[in-house]
């Protein structure tokens, strides 16, 4: 199903697959459009920039309050859900998670996983983890399941399968899906993934999901969502097992309305989604459905790392809405997929360096203008840019004894850091500066017309013949 | 050492070490939202899920099942699953069976009947707890007697909203009703029918959940 394997390294091979998107019309019209269309659903929740700002305050603080006090909560969460009747599994590395959840469905003896939305379970790749253990995982979010059939992965962490024209689902639908005949009717097809996935739902034995909040007081997993299939996920089958980064916990109840209103608002502009379901117990003595077993899997990689430093803490205020990537100049240019991690765009550059290491990502913090445009929207107000600039300085800085991050200096080269220092110097001393640019204007001449990525898109850059300084003795 | 106590114990020695002030939820929902009568929340939660394709009607304590009769007669369904022992679904068996439509109720756990759920169940009646009108957003906490996938899995889902019982915000529904002293196995909040937009960005109704969501919103007075 999936090509990419756990461990590979985003960084390589950026630049092609960026430009291969660049190149491409048609994907670049779909992202065009899809993030213009995302962008003015959002801008039409927000009409009152004064409310805007202020909830945007109030759920910065609210993260960043829970964050403070983040084991504690985690010791509450699980005391609270053990006490509801719920089992809380602890994962530090995807393969933690994936032999825990693997585990509960080999002691089922299960056979078919149906999975709600969950974007932890793509960074932890249990489609193939559940694969390699014969165990059959089937996408439920219409999104994810057109994105599953085509042996791809989601290209935006809210809406998978964006970068797909209706013709291609059609042409999917027809090739992959028994007895469909090639519609391209969009109330079709979505009928199509209903009748199939609705038996799925029937004989599942497993049903996983991600978690949007999990409350520590009340011991309860919130949902959100507009299909109904996490309702499914979470309902009909015997077994429930949802999992979760360990930084997405609040204290209190109250922390949820001001939350659910800023995600559904900033992710697709919506003042709320179809269901919000709250989860605080399996099925109770008398109840006549719900899951007998319900489960937790709070899984770290890499997220206790972003935790230790005050300043890439704050990537851990995220509630994953997507607006960064769709007000996104680069993402909205290159796609989803270009960036190579689970997580794309802004959001994707800030926290797939704790996941993967900065020897696999590098270069990610560098695919970005700054615009400042992701900071902007960003309902939490993660400052991405000033983060995307610390994770430049890990990657690019000489490795050093007590680094914050794994692979830190992962970017680092001598040539160009002594290339910097002697720039530093020359422009630090009068004396050398004049000296560096006379020799430039006498030996313009000798500049390369081929100057890497720089002339790729541009005429060389060629030391003027005349110095500033020159010029203006000239003119008295 | 376990997985739990090796991250807990990276997160430890940091905990705290950021700025700890308790966010006032309460203030800013006070600045921020109105306080509505209940006929201007009425209007302004109609609005809001009528907005999100569902469908609504005022209905009375005397008319209210004639409403649902109309509805499902206009779909040509003549089976509604009910919740017995709940007052509206005893008034829906003592009356509907006799206009000619057939009532299941749900007295079996789902194991024994679960194919029959969602493969000859067109439709299903289920009251609602509260409702929100910034959102039109219903709240049920389904239970024993009505349970979970009642408003999930028949296609087409009525249910039936008291009109006094309507807030103005999530945050006033679940402070006002102390949820945080005692929540159900689920609490939903539903706000329309199923829908996705993940083909094109282009919005259908019906998803995986029920394709229609009919509200009969009960008031006292005859008209």
């Amino acid at each position: 199903m999936n090509e990419q394997t756990l461990h590979f390294k985003p960084s390589e091979g950026f630049r092609g697959r960026a430009k291969a998107v660049v190149d491409n019309p048609f994907l670049r019209q779909s992202f065009r459009g899809a993030m213009d269309f995302l962008m003015s659903k959002r801008a039409a929740q927000f009409p009152d920039a004064e409310e805007l700002e202020s909830l945007r305050t109030l759920g910065e603080s609210i993260r960043q309050y829970n964050l403070a006090k983040l084991p504690t909560l985690l010791e509450q969460l699980e005391v609270n859900l053990t006490r509801n009747g719920i089992q809380v599994h602890w994962a530090e590395t995807p393969d933690e998670a994936n032999a825990i959840i693997l585990g509960i469905c080999q002691h089922r003896r299960a056979k078919l996983m149906v999975k709600g939305k969950s974007m932890v379970s793509e960074e932890i790749e249990l489609n193939h983890a559940a694969e390699a253990a014969g165990l059959d995982a089937l996408e439920s979010d219409m999104g994810e399941y057109i994105v599953q059939l085509a042996g791809e992965k989601p290209s935006h962490i809210i809406m998978p399968a964006i970068h797909k024209t209706k013709e291609e689902i059609a042409r999917l639908f027809a090739d992959k899906v028994e007895g469909v005949d090639y519609t391209d009717n969009v109330d079709a097809l979505i009928q199509i993934g209903r009748t199939v996935l609705r038996q799925k739902f029937l004989e599942a034995d497993i049903g996983l999901s991600g978690v949007n909040f999990a409350v520590a007081e009340t011991g309860t997993l919130c949902l959100v969502e507009n299909e109904g299939n996490g309702r499914m996920c979470t309902t009909a089958p015997p077994v429930h097992i949802a999992i979760t980064g360990i930084e997405k916990i609040v204290e209190k109840l109250e922390h949820v309305p001001p939350l659910l209103s800023l995600l559904t608002r900033s992710a697709t502009g919506q003042n709320i989604s179809t269901y919000f379901n709250m989860i605080s117990s399996p099925r109770k003595p008398g109840e006549k459905d719900g899951p007998s077993e319900v489960h937790l899997v709070l899984l770290d990689n890499g997220r206790s790392q972003a935790y230790a430093d005050e300043q890439l803490r704050k990537t851990l205020q995220c509630i994953r809405c997507g607006a960064c990537m769709n007000h996104c100049p680069v993402y909205t240019r290159i796609g989803g997929h270009a960036y190579g991690t689970t997580y794309p765009g802004p959001i994707g550059k800030i926290i797939s360096p704790h996941m993967l290491g900065l020897e696999a990502t590098a270069t990610m913090a560098t695919a970005s203008s700054l615009c400042g445009a992701c900071s902007e929207v960003c309902p939490v107000k993660i400052p991405i840019p000033e983060l995307l600039m610390r994770l430049r300085e890990e990657s690019f800085t000489a490795p050093h004894a007590k680094p914050a991050m794994r692979g830190q200096g992962a970017g680092y080269s001598a040539v160009v850091s002594g290339i910097w220092r002697g720039w530093a110097a020359v422009y630090r001393s009068p004396a050398l500066y004049g000296m560096a640019t006379w020799l430039g204007s006498r030996f313009s001449w000798l500049m390369p017309s081929k100057q890497g990525a720089w002339t790729s898109v541009r005429v060389p850059l060629k030391p003027a013949p005349k110095r500033l300084r020159d010029m203006l003795r000239e003119r008295g | 050492m376990s997985a739990r106590d090796r991250i807990l114990a990276k997160l430890r020695p940091f905990s705290g070490s950021t700025a700890t002030n308790a966010p006032d939820v309460a203030t800013w929902f006070a600045g921020h939202r109105p306080r509505e009568s209940v006929a201007e929340k009425a209007a302004r939660f109609r609005h809001f899920i009528e907005l999100a394709h569902a469908e609504v009607h005022a209905v009375t304590p005397a008319s209210w099942l004639a409403t649902v009769r109309e509805a499902l007669r206009a779909r040509g369904i003549d089976k509604l699953l009910v919740a017995e022992g709940t007052p509206h679904g005893e008034a829906a068996l003592d009356e509907l069976p006799r206009q000619g439509i057939d009532c299941q109720t749900y007295d079996l756990a789902i194991e024994a009947w679960k194919s029959e759920m969602f493969n000859a169940t067109p439709a299903s009646l289920t009251a609602a707890r509260a409702a929100i009108a910034e959102t039109g957003t219903l709240i049920l906490w389904p239970d024993a007697k009505e349970p979970r996938l009642m408003s999930l899995v028949p296609p087409v889902h009525i249910v039936l909203l008291d009109t006094t019982q309507i807030y103005n915000t999530f945050f006033e529904a679940m402070t006002v009703e102390g949820w945080k002293d005692g929540l159900p196995t689920n609490a939903l909040l539903i706000s329309g029918p199923s829908k996705t937009a993940d083909i094109q960005q282009t919005l259908a109704y019906g998803a995986h959940g029920p394709k229609e969501l009919i509200v009969l919103m009960l008031t006292e007075d005859a008209q």
